[in-house]
């Protein structure tokens, strides 16, 4: 093992153009892959406040009786999907109304009767807050006897579940394409590394070594590469982050986890590079 | 310890390189292997340490059987052997202590043992005072003896050696040669190809003549108490 560690190293002091070069190039396609989870990261906060309003509100019957409502309220809280469900009466609704709606407190001052029928609000648990669970849950809800209607942002939550889509998908292949030319490169330089020590890889044969032995020293080379990459593109990544925040609008950066998967990412894609170049071509030598 | 048994090798071209080759070398023995270039010494060597496998044919080597020794286990026929070329194939950017380190750092020797061990070798081969000297500082003849202790660093029971004089003046070629024949002493077996028939009349060791990739004359065969008499 030690020798191997060696061995990683000592192609870093013997080649350290194309070291830093393959380095650089993997720390730039990561970069790209960074800020694009970096928009991603500030796009799925985005939705995700908007998915906290996913809010579903079953209007009930005028004088639908107390104890049925807290019995119904327990069964709903019991559903799988169900985070909160709360139960606004008549007057408290009015309450709101008049807080809420500034613009027409003089018509409701001036009402005798309060028009405003009692309901129970239905919020989501997060990973529900979609147009198949809303869809769901609003017809369990239609099944009580005492709701006369309910009510859902069905447009919003459908639009909100495409733009989910299409960010996940877009996600998907622009990460997918920049990870492939991450892996190409790595896969290049190790190709490279290979070449240029063909002699001492014949050498390696002739005296015995396992082909084991002798790759193990190009995927260590490979991973440190991709992970010093993943590093370097952490680092930009937070340098872009930082002046976004700064002088344009406000945003969040990843969290320690998330960045941790991306430098560890960075590494696994160095493995995968010479994990792929280096058998193929230590056949040729 | 060798055993060609109606070994034949194709080229992967067309035509034969080895025909029908048979022969047994002993534990301890040292064999020339002579002809031409063309005649199939390389192809002979190879077949020894694995580098080629015979096309028809059983070759056997210090009990592995290298006709159908499957891929992972050359590695380990190889540890077995010591093998040195005419073009010495050092590491020019190794000291000679170090290029003959690294026979036992691959094949995964234990760290505290190598340096004593590899000083025993350089001393064995004559070159102890130049141990830190790279190859480019290094004559032909003790390049060559760098590359014979690498060889021998891992106590190999046969030394293959593919002309290994071939690239050195009269001088360096009688040190080399001394130094296989002491070597062969000392119980392992050398098996040499080489053209330089100079050589092979000097000692009273076995020949094995490829002519076309046939061996047209064996001396343990045809004259089994004779000299080494070689036709060509």
């Amino acid at each position: 093992m030690n020798l191997t560690i060696r061995e990683a190293l000592l192609a870093f002091r013997r080649a350290p153009l194309l070291s830093a070069l393959s380095v650089t190039t993997i720390a730039f396609s990561l970069f790209v892959l960074g800020l694009f989870g970096l928009v991603a990261v500030n796009f799925q906060r985005a939705l995700n406040e908007i998915a906290q309003r996913v809010e579903i509100v079953a209007y009930l019957l005028p004088g639908t009786p107390g104890e049925t409502v807290t019995l119904a309220l327990k069964d709903i809280e019991a559903f799988p999907e169900v985070q909160a469900a709360n139960y606004v009466s008549e007057d408290s609704a009015l309450a709101r109304a008049k807080r809420e709606l500034v613009e027409f407190r003089d018509q409701y001052r001036e009402l005798e009767n309060n028009p405003l029928p009692a309901s129970i609000e239905v919020k989501l648990k997060p990973s529900f807050r979609d147009a198949a669970h809303v869809n769901v849950v609003a017809d369990r809800l239609r099944g009580f006897g005492f709701v006369d209607d309910v009510h859902f942002g069905r447009d919003w939550v459908e639009k909100l579940d495409r733009l989910r889509q299409l960010a996940a998908a877009v996600g998907i292949v622009v990460g997918g394409a920049f990870a492939a030319v991450a892996i190409i490169i790595i896969g290049t330089t190790i190709r490279m590394a290979v070449l240029q020590r063909s002699r001492e890889i014949a050498i390696m044969r002739l005296v015995g070594a396992t082909d084991g032995f002798i790759r193990r020293p190009f995927l260590l080379q490979g991973t440190i590469k991709g992970l010093l990459g993943g590093l370097v593109a952490m680092g930009f990544s937070f340098g872009a982050y930082y002046l976004i925040n700064r002088f344009l609008i406000q945003a969040t950066f990843f969290t320690e986890v998330q960045a941790l998967a991306i430098v560890g990412f960075g590494a696994l894609i160095g493995l995968m590079g010479s994990l792929l170049s280096v058998g193929r071509h230590l056949k040729r030598v | 310890m060798i055993k060609f048994t109606n070994v034949f090798k194709a080229f992967p071209k067309g035509g034969l390189a080895l025909k029908d080759v048979s022969f047994h070398i002993a534990k301890g023995e040292f064999a020339f292997l002579t002809g031409h270039s063309g005649a199939g010494k390389s192809t002979v060597l190879k077949l020894v340490f694995a580098e080629e496998r015979p096309t028809s044919g059983e070759v056997r080597v210090s009990g592995f059987n290298v006709s159908d020794l499957p891929t992972r286990a050359i590695p380990m026929l190889r540890r077995r052997l010591g093998i040195v070329f005419q073009d010495f194939r050092l590491l020019e950017d190794r000291m000679a202590a170090e290029n003959v380190a690294f026979a036992l750092e691959v094949t995964g020797a234990r760290r505290a043992t190598i340096p004593a061990r590899v000083m025993r070798v350089l001393t064995q081969v004559g070159l102890a005072a130049k141990a830190q000297a790279y190859p480019r500082e290094l004559s032909g003849g003790e390049q060559q003896r760098v590359a014979i202790a690498r060889a021998l660093v891992n106590e190999p029971t046969v030394l293959l050696a593919d002309e290994p004089t071939g690239n050195l003046d009269e001088r360096a070629t009688r040190g080399v040669f001394q130094l296989l024949r002491d070597i062969n002493a000392s119980g392992t077996a050398v098996v040499m190809a080489t053209h330089d028939l100079d050589l092979v009349r000097q000692a009273p060791y076995r020949v094995i003549e490829l002519q076309e990739g046939a061996v047209v004359f064996d001396s343990a065969v045809d004259e089994p108490r004779g000299q080494a008499a070689p036709t060509t």
